[in-house]
C-alpha cells in the first residue's frame, strides 16, 4: 500500500518532467536548431553564404561591432555610476536614501525605449530643451543621436541594476570585516578596492553581465535614437521585416552570430565569477555612518543627480501627456488637457486589456513551469533534471528578438500554427522569463531545511502533497514577490513581442512603440505614462509583500 | 613595543544611554588581562572603545603615556581577533595573514618571513592555500590569530574569540592562545562571558557587570576573596547563608565562628559566602555546627555532591571527595561546619561589600 503510493508519486514526478522537456524542447530547443537551419540551408541545399555575406559586407558585420561597442561602454558605464551610488548610500547617511532606492527600481523597470524617447523629447533636434536653450542662451544642443544616444538612454536605465546589486552584496558583508581591516592600518579608498570591493566582485561580474546582454540586445533604444548608427538587433529585426528586401535566412544568420557572441561572455562571466566565488553572510551589517563636512555635501549631490538623471525622462513624459498636441499629435502646443489619453484609449484602449490578459497567463505559466523546475532541480536531481535545468537557462543568452524570430520560423508551417496567436505571445515571453524566475525560485527553496519536508514525509504524506502542501505555501513569500517582478518585465517587454504580435495581441508597450515610431507624440506619452502607472503600483505591491527595499533579478 | 593600557574615568553612551557610566582600570605591559561579565555588562562596548571603533564620550584612554581617544583603530597598532573572526572570504589563508603586513609596505621577503612564521606558530602552514570556506571553526580561529598577530601589534584585542566553538575545541584553542600570548609577551584584552575560560587563560580578571567593574585580581584573588557578593556568585559556585556579625565571631544558628580576618565593624546582620568545598560534614550530631538533613546527593566519582537543607529552611549545596563504603543516608541529620579561613563575608546592604580585611 505505501509502496503503490511511492511509486505512483514517483511516477508523476518522472511525467512532469517529461513534460517539461517536451514544452522546452519544443519551444527552446527546437526553434534554435530551426534558426540553426535556416540560416544555412536554403532552397534546400547547405549553403555558407549567409555568413559569409554578414562577415564579407562591413555593412553588416559593422553593425555587431557597434553593438559590442555600444554594450561595452555602457557596461563601464553603468559600473561607473552604479557602483558610487550603492557605496555612499550603503555605507553614509543619506536623505531621503529610501526615496532613492525607491526611484531607482523604478527606472531600472522602464521599457528602455520610452526612455529614448523622453530624450527625444527634451535634447532631440526640435526638443523642448535644446529649443529653450537656442532660444535663451544660443547654445547649440550636442547632437544626441548615435551612439552618444544610445549610451546615455541604455545607461540612465541600466545603472540602476548596478547600483541595487552592489547594495545587496554590501549589505552581505560583515562590518568586523572592515574593522578587521582598518584594525591593520588599511582604510579609505584603499579598504574600499581591497575589501568591500572585492567581495562585491561576484555581484559586479553577475550584473555585469546582465546589463552587458540587455544592451547588447536592445531593439527600442537604437532603433529610436540610433538614426545613422546601426546596431545588430536593429538590423535583426529589418532583415526579417524583409526592409531590405531579404530572406529570413540572412536574419537568422544575424541570430546565430548574436546567441554566439553572448554565450562567450556568459560562460567567461561564469568562469571568473565560480574563481571568484566565496560564502558571505553578514551577521552585523555594516552600520550607516555620517559623512563628514564637503564630503558629506558631495555624496549627497553626487546621489541625487544620478537619481534624477535618470529619473526625468519619466517624469517628463508623464508631464507631456497632460500637454494639449496639434491635431496630428506629432507636437505639442500651449496649454493642457487630457486629449491624449482620449485618444489613446479610443484607438488603443484595447492594449491595456490585452497587456493585462498576456501578463497574467505569462505570470501563471511562468510562475508554475519555474516552481517545478525548482523543485525538481533542488529535492529530485537526476540526468533529467540536470538537462532541464540547463535548458532553462538558454533563453537568458538568446536576444528577445531572436527568440520571437526563432519562434515563428519553426511554428508558422504545419502542422503547428502559432503565429499571430495569443499563445506564442505567451509561450515567448515565458520562455525569455524563464531563467530569472527559476533561478530565485531555487535560491528560495535552498533556503528552506529539507528536513520540514521530511517531517512532513515521515507523517505520511507522499512528495506530491508535500510539495502542494509544505514546500509550496513556504516558498510562497519568495515566489510572489518574484512574480510581480516578472509581472513588471513583461509589461514591459518589446523585443520578442514586437516581432510577434499581431493586431489583436498589441500591449500597451507596443502601442507606445507604435505611436512614438508614427510620431503620435502625444498618444504615445500617454500611453508611457499609463505603463509607468501600472509598473509603479506593481512595485508598491511588490514593496508591501515582501517587505523589504531590496530586489534582485 | 611594549604597552601599558590605561583606561581613566571612560564614558560611554549610546544615544544618551549610558552603557559604562565611568570607569577606570590598568592592563600591564606583556599581560593577559580579561574583561569577564554577565551578557550585555558593556564588555564589547569597552574592548571597541580600547580598539578606537566605538567613541568615547568621556574620560581618558592611554597607550603607555600617549592619550588615543581620538586615534582612528587603523593609527593604534592594535590587533583585533572577532568573534566571528572575520576572515576575508575572498583571500586565502596565506593572504589573510599577509594582508596587514603588505600594507605596511615592508620588502617581500621580509613579507613572506613573517607570515611564514605566523602560519607555522599557528600550525595552519598545510593550510595556507585554501580559502576560509574550506577550513573548520578551530582552523579559522588560528588564521585570525595569525593574521593579527603577524603585524606585531603593540596590543592584541580578543572579543569572544572561542565561542563558536565546541567545548572540546575552546579548551585546546584557549591553551594556543595563552601559550602564544606568553611567547610573544604582547599586552592582551580578552573578552568573554565563560568565567572558567576566564579563569583558565587570565594573569588577571576585570569583573563587570552593569558597566561598572566589581572587581579586578587574579583568578585565585577572585576566586578565593572575591571583594563583593556579585563576585562571589560569578566567580564558581556559592552558598550565602545568613548570619550575625559580633566582635569577631559569626553567629550562625546554633554555631559559633572566630574570625581573625575581619574587619573593624561595628556588629551587624552579614551574608556569609560558604562554597561547596568549604563546608565539613559531621556525622555526629552531638558535635558543634549548623543543624542540617541531607536531602540528596550525586555520586560523581572523584566527588560527591550533597543537597542539604539547614535548620532555618535554606537548601545549601555541599561538595567532598567521596567516601568509600557507606555514604550519608537521605534524610540524615548532621553537623556542618566551615572551613574558617576560606569563607568570605558580607555586608547585609545591597551592594553587599566584603568585611573581610585585605591580607
Ligand atoms: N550600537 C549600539 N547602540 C545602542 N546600544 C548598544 C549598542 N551596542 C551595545 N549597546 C548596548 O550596550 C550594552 C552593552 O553591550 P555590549 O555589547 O558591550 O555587551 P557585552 O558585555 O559585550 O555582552 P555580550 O556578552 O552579550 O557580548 C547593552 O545593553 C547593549 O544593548
Ligand atoms: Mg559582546
Amino acid at each position: 500500500m505505501r509502496i503503490d503510493g511511492f511509486r505512483k508519486d514517483k511516477a508523476v514526478w518522472t511525467l512532469i518532467s517529461v513534460l517539461i522537456f517536451i514544452f522546452f524542447f519544443m519551444f527552446i530547443v527546437y526553434p534554435i536548431f530551426s534558426i540553426l537551419k535556416s540560416s544555412i540551408y536554403e532552397n534546400g541545399a547547405f549553403t555558407l553564404e549567409n555568413f559569409r555575406r554578414f562577415f564579407g559586407e562591413s555593412y553588416y558585420s559593422s553593425t555587431l561591432i557597434n553593438s559590442l561597442k555600444i554594450a561595452v561602454v555602457v557596461a563601464l558605464c553603468s559600473l561607473a555610476l552604479g557602483i558610487p551610488l550603492a557605496y555612499f548610500n550603503t555605507m553614509y547617511v543619506l536623505k531621503g536614501s529610501t526615496a532613492i532606492q525607491i526611484i531607482t527600481i523604478l527606472c531600472s523597470m522602464s521599457a528602455p525605449f520610452v526612455g529614448a524617447y523622453s530624450w527625444i523629447l527634451m535634447f532631440g533636434r526640435s526638443g523642448a530643451i535644446t529649443k529653450f536653450l537656442s532660444d535663451v542662451f544660443g547654445f547649440k544642443m550636442p547632437n544626441i543621436y548615435g551612439f552618444a544616444g544610445i549610451v546615455i538612454v541604455m545607461t540612465t536605465k541600466l545603472f540602476p541594476l548596478v547600483y541595487l546589486y552592489v547594495c545587496g552584496a554590501i549589505k552581505n558583508i560583515d562590518n568586523s570585516l572592515l574593522e578587521a581591516s582598518e584594525s591593520m592600518g588599511v582604510v579609505g579608498v584603499k579598504r574600499f578596492w581591497k575589501i568591500t570591493f572585492q567581495l562585491c566582485v561576484p555581484s559586479v561580474l553577475a550584473v555585469t553581465m546582465m546589463v552587458f546582454i540587455r544592451a547588447l540586445a536592445d531593439y527600442g533604444t537604437p532603433a529610436l535614437i540610433g538614426e545613422g548608427y546601426r546596431t545588430f538587433s536593429v538590423e535583426i529585426y529589418k532583415q526579417y521585416m524583409g526592409e531590405g528586401g531579404n530572406s529570413h535566412g540572412f536574419a537568422s544568420a544575424i541570430s546565430v552570430v548574436a546567441i554566439a557572441i553572448t554565450a562567450v561572455f556568459f560562460f567567461a562571466q561564469r568562469y571568473f565569477a565560480n574563481k571568484h566565488s566565496f560564502k558571505m553572510n553578514a551577521l552585523h551589517p555594516i552600520q550607516k555612518k555620517k559623512a563628514k563636512g564637503f564630503y558629506n555635501v558631495f555624496i549627497h549631490v553626487v546621489s541625487y543627480a544620478l537619481v534624477a538623471f535618470s529619473f526625468l525622462p519619466q517624469v517628463y513624459l508623464v508631464y507631456c501627456s497632460f500637454r494639449k498636441t496639434t491635431p496630428s499629435g506629432q507636437s505639442f502646443i500651449e496649454g493642457y488637457s487630457l486629449n491624449n489619453y482620449r485618444l489613446f484609449f479610443a484607438r488603443m484602449g484595447e492594449s491595456v486589456w490585452n497587456t493585462l490578459l498576456l501578463g497574467g497567463f505569462t505570470l501563471i505559466v511562468t510562475i508554475s513551469i519555474a516552481v517545478l523546475i525548482s523543485y525538481l532541480i533542488v529535492r529530485l536531481p537526476s540526468k533529467l533534471n540536470n538537462t532541464i535545468d540547463t535548458l532553462s537557462m538558454l533563453p537568458y543568452v538568446i536576444p528577445g528578438s531572436v527568440v520571437g524570430i526563432a519562434l515563428v520560423i519553426s511554428y508558422s508551417t504545419r502542422p503547428l500554427v502559432l503565429t499571430g496567436t495569443f499563445i506564442i505571445m505567451v509561450i515567448a515571453i515565458s520562455i525569455r522569463r524563464m531563467p530569472y524566475t527559476i533561478r530565485s525560485s531555487v535560491a528560495t527553496l535552498q533556503q528552506i531545511p529539507i528536513t520540514v519536508e521530511e517531517a512532513a514525509e515521515s507523517l505520511g504524506t507522499t512528495r506530491g502533497r508535500t510539495f502542494l502542501r509544505i514546500t509550496i505555501p513556504m516558498m510562497s513569500n519568495g515566489i510572489i514577490s518574484g512574480a510581480i517582478l516578472s509581472w513588471i518585465t513583461i509589461l514591459t517587454e518589446l523585443s520578442t513581442s514586437i516581432i510577434l504580435y499581431s493586431s489583436n495581441t498589441i500591449t500597451l508597450t507596443l502601442a507606445t512603440y507604435n505611436f512614438v515610431s508614427r510620431g503620435n507624440y502625444g498618444c504615445a506619452a500617454a500611453s508611457a505614462s499609463i505603463l509607468t502607472f501600472f509598473t509603479a503600483l506593481s512595485l508598491v505591491l511588490f514593496f508591501r509583500i515582501s517587505k523589504t527595499k531590496d530586489l534582485s533579478m | 613595543m611594549k604597552v601599558r593600557i590605561t583606561i581613566d574615568h571612560a564614558l560611554k553612551k549610546y544615544d544618551g544611554n549610558t552603557v559604562i557610566p565611568d570607569l577606570s582600570l590598568v592592563v600591564e605591559e606583556g599581560e593577559l588581562f580579561t574583561l569577564l561579565g554577565p551578557s550585555g555588562c558593556g564588555k564589547t562596548t569597552l574592548l571597541r572603545m580600547i580598539a578606537g571603533f566605538n567613541s568615547v564620550e568621556g574620560g581618558k584612554f592611554l597607550f603607555n603615556d600617549k592619550e588615543i581617544n581620538n586615534l582612528s583603530p587603523s593609527k593604534r597598532n592594535i590587533g583585533m581577533v572577532f568573534q566571528n573572526y572575520a576572515i576575508f572570504p575572498h583571500m586565502s589563508v596565506k593572504e589573510n595573514v599577509m594582508f596587514g603586513l603588505k600594507n605596511r609596505k615592508l620588502p617581500q621577503d621580509e613579507i613572506e618571513k613573517t607570515t611564514a612564521k605566523f602560519l607555522r606558530l599557528m600550525q595552519i602552514e598545510q593550510f595556507k592555500d585554501r580559502m576560509p570556506d574550506k577550513l573548520s571553526g578551530g582552523q579559522q580561529q588560528r588564521v585570525a590569530l595569525a593574521r593579527a598577530l603577524a603585524i606585531s601589534p603593540d596590543v592584541l584585542l580578543m572579543d569572544e574569540p572561542l565561542s563558536n566553538l565546541d567545548a572540546k575545541l575552546r579548551i585546546e584553542m584557549r591553551k594556543v592562545i595563552k601559550d602564544i600570548q606568553r611567547e610573544v609577551g604582547i599586552t592582551t584584552v580578552y573578552v568573554t562571558h565563560d568565567q572558567e575560560e576566564a579563569m583558565a587563560i587570565s594573569d588577571r580578571i576585570a569583573v563587570m557587570n552593569g558597566g561598572v567593574i566589581q572587581q579586578i585580581g587574579s583568578p585565585r584573588e577572585l576566586y578565593q576573596r572575591p571583594q563583593n557578593l556579585f563576585v562571589a556568585t560569578f566567580i564558581g559556585h556559592t552558598n550565602i547563608v545568613k548570619a550575625k556579625l559580633a566582635g569577631n565571631n559569626i553567629l550562625f544558628d546554633g554555631y559559633k565562628l572566630v574570625l581573625d580576618n575581619l574587619k573593624d565593624v561595628p556588629d551587624q546582620e552579614v551574608q556569609v559566602s560558604i562554597r561547596p568545598e568549604e563546608f565539613i560534614i559531621n556525622e555526629d550530631t552531638s558535635s558543634e555546627g549548623m543543624d542540617a538533613v541531607v536531602e540528596d546527593y550525586v555520586f560523581l566519582g572523584l566527588t560527591t555532591q550533597y543537597f542539604v537543607r539547614l535548620a532555618d529552611g535554606d537548601a545549601v549545596e555541599i561538595i567532598r571527595e567521596s567516601i568509600v563504603g557507606k555514604d550519608l543516608a537521605v534524610g540524615q541529620h548532621v553537623k556542618l561546619q566551615v572551613k574558617t579561613e576560606k569563607i568570605n563575608v558580607y555586608d547585609a546592604s545591597e551592594a553587599a561589600m566584603t568585611l573581610i580585611r585585605k591580607e
